[in-house]
């Protein structure tokens, strides 16, 4: 059997709830329905699904999907050895046997075929049918299916089938409001409030500009890591540059506008 | 004067006026004032030269006026550039004076000092005498063959214009400037005439283009960004020349219709140009913002300008407290006048008080010391800092009366005198307040009670509005700004049965035409081998891999395969030719090249619709640059249909050819596909040509820049080619993307399989 404790959260993470997201997902859990978690890159979508494994001292297996991932990386598939096979199960099938709180990070990335192998797992029916190997799991009562998508940047190739979306329940994530989100930078961080509203109304300009030569604003992720360089002493011009505008855009024109809301704020 | 004809009692002045050996009245008149203005600026060395080349233009005989002017002016030309550019000034008067331009003499004289105080710097004067050379020796002389020389009939009026062409660009700009009027109307005085005294819109369009300081058309979009992502406000921005208006500056303003700014802005001492657009931008949104309309009515003009000084900087200060940045663009813009710049005996010091008032609200550090001022400055504060951090932002109400209060404490009798004190008080980047104001009356006189609403007929749209394109010069290796303009229609619809009966006579060759798109026809599925997951076992691999494991060695897992769909995903444009020369018979064949080019478009497009792939039809001829026909034959959402086929068969040629305009706006269209490969066909009887076009190689190098361009936009173009003698300039042209059809009957035939080729 596999060591449950290695997939527990160990230290509280910091989350700052930015609604009633908490204490819904409590009930989700207490009924095991599964839950999709959307939003755009950066708000908060994996370090909420942290939080809460943590805060239900569920063991958490979290998968990165991608483009090349095969219903046998999250199922699990025969190893050819020497003198024969033997069976290795993949994140999927582990969650499943031990009761854990699986995360799909940015399901839609994986293929099609692959997300439909987590369909029994999400209906009444709580089973995973290994073909391969012949078995018919039954979760844990503890499972439960946790999927992540970012509905704005994919292409529309990319998007959740009906039949898979309307499986789980879900939240819609957001960058938080100017106040929350000073709030956030300065606990994570431990920066002065006054710096972190500013980072936060840099933040408000470029995502006042998507749409508009920016396919996504500055993320929550983005400005902690600039207020993380400005904590370490970093020159908060520089640090805003470094960590705000030149990750998100090779446009010169927007990369001006950004730098110069960056001179007008810190003055 | 009255002393004695020609006997001056200084024998030293004496000495002058004979040096000058004139005997013009007028210069006698003036003499003794030039002298001493003269005397006082040139050394002895100087005076010398200075009254020789005054004696050999008084020679010249062009009368009393080029000598008079050169009295005058040379003094403070001197000042500015330097004694030593006598020389090449009278080098140059020569010049004109030999060939046929000695009309431009007196031009040229009259302005060289108000253009020396633009140059500055001997070296530029040079400079600018090089460019008046230039325009002089390529202006003057043959006009339509004739060898006989006339004088150029836009030299007179460059040197009447050079003053204000130089407040408005460096030499560099003006060199091109001229340069650009010489290349394009050397051979229209009338035209060229037009041109250097700035009236024609070329003459402006290519004066805006090469002004100094920051262009509107260049920050355009930094400008929409900024005003969307740092204000949240997407107001259209209309920028207004200030090329034209010497007397009265223009202000900006905004109104419903958009924020008004200024087309160009030069850099303010520490702060760029676009700094400047971004401060006007700024407070104008902050007007938007915070800033109530109030009622004018009851007011004097003097206690409105108080007011919206008072306003302005409430607004300012409400803007600095969300970007604290802006305040030093705003101080370094705002004028800092010294206390006492203003006598209040003499003049009305009204403005100079509520800039002063202005500065210090803004600046903490404004260092005056009027007691009334500084008073005001505290008031206006503590209104101002009434909940600083909550939504109190005082308003403008308030201010006002604050304001009227102002104006009441520190009134002057002095401020009804009509000298007013306007130096260094303009506060450029503000608003001419407009909005602040509410007007219930219109006017005081009694017979104006109703404002007779007159409405413009509403003007029906008839067709769309042209869209310009610019054409390239090769000679100055630049674009001509907006030279082409192409009007766009639907081309009008004949019956689509002729097209129909078309394609029945060549049944024939559609059948085997039909063999090739089948094979031709998108091979949906495609295999990718080696995948751990397929659908398929491959077994090849299947079995090599069985042979490793049996073999003790490790085996690829690799072994199934699956499958993709690969589809064609070509979007093609067929740009047709419609000049006149398509109404010509081919050669050896009864019908004309228009009659055979149906024919072949119609199998073309019954081709292309078999094979699914997206594709539009248009056709082009032009009648000089200002009416470049587009016509829409079919759309790339329109199937191939009755509408299609009934404009193909209306389809009639006339006029020239302008190929480079029409590639362009075909390009457009072409460039909004979403596609992998886009491909533009042109069929075309003749070279690129248009009778307002006397330089063959013109058009022909604008289409060629056409083709690079549009390679760049990732659309490649090929050239089907019916005239007989292509060769010589199409590949010019296309590069290799070409073919010419010598045996122009077998276009039909020809022009399916040449897509098909291409495309496989």
């Amino acid at each position: 059997m596999t060591d449950k404790e290695q997939y527990k959260v160990q230290t509280e993470p910091y989350y700052q709830a930015q609604g009633k997201e908490v204490e819904l997902y409590e009930a989700a859990y207490r009924n095991r329905l599964p839950v999709m978690v959307k939003g755009p890159t950066g708000c908060g979508k994996s370090r909420f699904v942290e939080y809460m494994a943590w805060k239900l001292n569920k063991p958490l297996i979290t998968v990165a999907c991608n483009e090349d991932m095969t219903a046998s990386d999250l199922v699990g598939r025969y190893l050819l050895e020497a003198n024969g096979t033997r069976w290795l199960d993949g994140p999927l099938t582990v969650a499943a046997r031990i009761g854990a709180i699986c995360y799909l990070d940015e399901i839609v990335e994986a293929r099609q075929d692959t997300t439909v192998v987590i369909h029994p797992l999400t209906d009444h029916r709580r089973t995973l049918p290994l073909d391969k190997k012949g078995e018919l799991i039954h979760a844990h009562p503890d499972f439960q299916l946790v999927i992540s998508y970012n509905p704005g940047y994919q292409s529309l190739m990319k998007d959740l089938k009906q039949s898979t979306k309307q499986r789980f329940t879900a939240f819609d994530f957001d960058y938080p409001d100017a106040v929350l989100e000073t709030t956030i930078l300065a606990k994570e961080t431990g920066l002065d409030a006054l710096i972190a509203a500013n980072l936060v109304k840099i933040g408000q300009t470029a995502r006042n500009l998507k749409g508009h030569g920016l396919d996504e604003g500055i993320s929550t992720r983005l400005l902690v890591y600039a207020a993380t360089l400005i904590k370490d002493g970093v020159d908060p011009l520089d640090a805003c540059r470094m960590a705000l505008v030149r990750p998100i855009t090779d446009d010169a024109d927007i990369r001006e506008t950004l730098d110069h809301a960056i001179d007008a704020t810190f003055a | 004067m009255t002393e004695t004809e020609t006997e001056y009692q200084h024998p030293l002045m004496q000495k002058y006026w004979a040096m000058l050996d004139t005997r013009f009245k007028l210069v006698e008149d003036v003499f003794e004032d030039v002298m001493t203005e003269a005397l006082a600026i040139l050394t002895r060395e100087g005076i010398e030269a200075y009254l020789e080349a005054a004696r050999v233009i008084g020679k010249l005989g062009r009368g009393v006026e080029p000598m008079l002017v050169f009295l005058e002016e040379w003094p403070s030309v001197a000042k500015v550039v330097g004694e030593p550019a006598l020389p090449q000034v009278m080098g140059f008067v020569m010049k004109m004076q030999k060939s046929p331009n000695g009309k431009a003499i007196t031009p040229f004289l009259q302005t060289l000092a108000p253009v020396a105080r633009r140059l500055h710097a001997n070296t530029q004067c040079r400079n600018y005498l090089s460019v008046a050379e230039d325009l002089m020796a390529r202006t003057t002389g043959s006009i339509h063959g004739h060898h006989a020389t006339f004088p150029s009939p836009g030299l007179p009026d460059f040197f009447a214009q050079a003053p204000f062409l130089l407040s408005q660009l460096s030499l560099e700009g003006l060199k091109n400037w001229v340069d650009y009027g010489i290349r394009n109307y050397n051979n229209h005085p009338e035209r060229q005439k037009d041109y250097f005294t700035v009236q024609s819109a070329d003459s402006h369009a290519v004066l805006q283009r090469e002004r100094h300081g920051t262009l509107f058309m260049d920050v355009e979009r930094k400008l929409d960004l900024y005003l969307r992502g740092l204000w949240q406000d997407a107001q259209q921005l209309v920028p207004y020349s200030t090329a034209f208006d010497e007397l009265r500056k223009p202000v900006p303003y905004y109104d419903k219709l958009g924020m008004r700014i200024p087309d160009v802005y030069d850099d303010a001492d520490t702060i760029t140009g676009l700094d400047r657009y971004r401060a006007t931008l700024a407070h104008m949104v902050g007007h938007r913002r915070w800033t109530q309309a109030l009622i004018a009515d009851n007011w004097s003009p003097f206690q409105r300008m108080a007011v919206e000084f008072f306003e302005d900087c409430r607004i300012e200060i409400l803007l600095c407290r969300e970007y604290p940045g802006l305040k030093r663009i705003f101080l370094a813009l705002h004028p800092k006048p010294a206390e006492d710049a203003c006598d209040p005996e003499t003049t009305s010091c009204l403005r100079h008080r509520m800039v002063m008032i202005s500065r210090a609200l803004l600046d903490p550090e404004h260092g005056y010391q009027d007691a009334n001022l500084r008073d005001f400055v505290a008031r206006f504060h503590s209104q101002m800092a009434l909940g600083e951090s909550g939504a109190n932002i005082s308003s403008t109400k308030d201010i006002a009366s604050l304001a009227l209060s102002y104006v009441a404490k520190t009134r002057r009798q002095s401020d009804q005198l009509a000298k007013v004190h306007f130096d260094n008080t303009v506060v450029d980047y503000r608003d001419d307040n407009r909005q602040m104001w509410k007007f219930i009356e219109e006017s005081d006189d009694e017979e104006m009670f109703e404002k007779e609403k007159k409405r413009a007929p509403e003007e029906e749209l008839k067709g769309l509005p042209p869209r310009h394109y610019p054409e390239w010069d090769y000679k100055s290796l630049t674009y001509r700004p907006d030279w082409a303009s192409v009007y766009e229609a639907l081309h009008p619809k004949g019956n689509s049965a002729d097209i129909d009966r078309l394609l029945e006579k060549h049944s024939a060759l559609a059948k085997r035409l039909k063999r090739i798109l089948d094979l031709l026809k998108p091979q949906d599925k495609v295999r990718i081998r080696y995948q751990e997951e397929g659908s398929e076992l491959d077994l090849d691999v299947a079995i090599r891999s069985l042979i490793d494991f049996k073999g003790g060695a490790n085996p690829d897992p690799r072994i199934n395969m699956s499958h993709r769909t690969d589809g064609r995903n070509i979007a093609v444009m067929l740009l047709l030719d419609l000049s006149e020369s398509l109404n010509e018979k081919a050669t050896g064949s009864e019908q004309t090249i228009l009659e055979l080019s149906q024919e072949a478009v119609s199998l073309l497009a019954w081709s292309v619709e078999q094979l699914g792939d997206p594709f539009a039809i248009a056709g082009f001829h032009s009648n000089t640059r200002h009416d470049v026909r587009y016509l829409h034959i079919k759309g790339y959402g329109e199937s191939w249909g009755d509408e299609a086929k009934g404009r193909l068969a209306a389809m009639h040629a006339a006029y020239s050819t302008r190929m480079g305009a029409a590639m362009r706006h075909a390009a457009h269209y072409l460039e909004a596909r979403k596609a992998d490969k886009k491909l533009m066909l042109i069929l075309t009887d003749g070279q690129p040509s248009d009778i307002d076009t006397n330089d063959e190689q013109l058009l022909i190098e604008d289409t060629r820049q056409a083709v690079k361009e549009l390679d760049r936009q990732g659309i490649f173009t090929y050239c089907i080619s019916l005239d007989p003698k292509a060769d010589e300039y199409v590949s010019g042209i296309f590069g290799r993307q070409y073919t010419v059809i010598d045996n122009i009957q077998r276009l039909p035939e020809k022009l399916p399989e040449l897509f098909l080729a291409l495309t496989k």
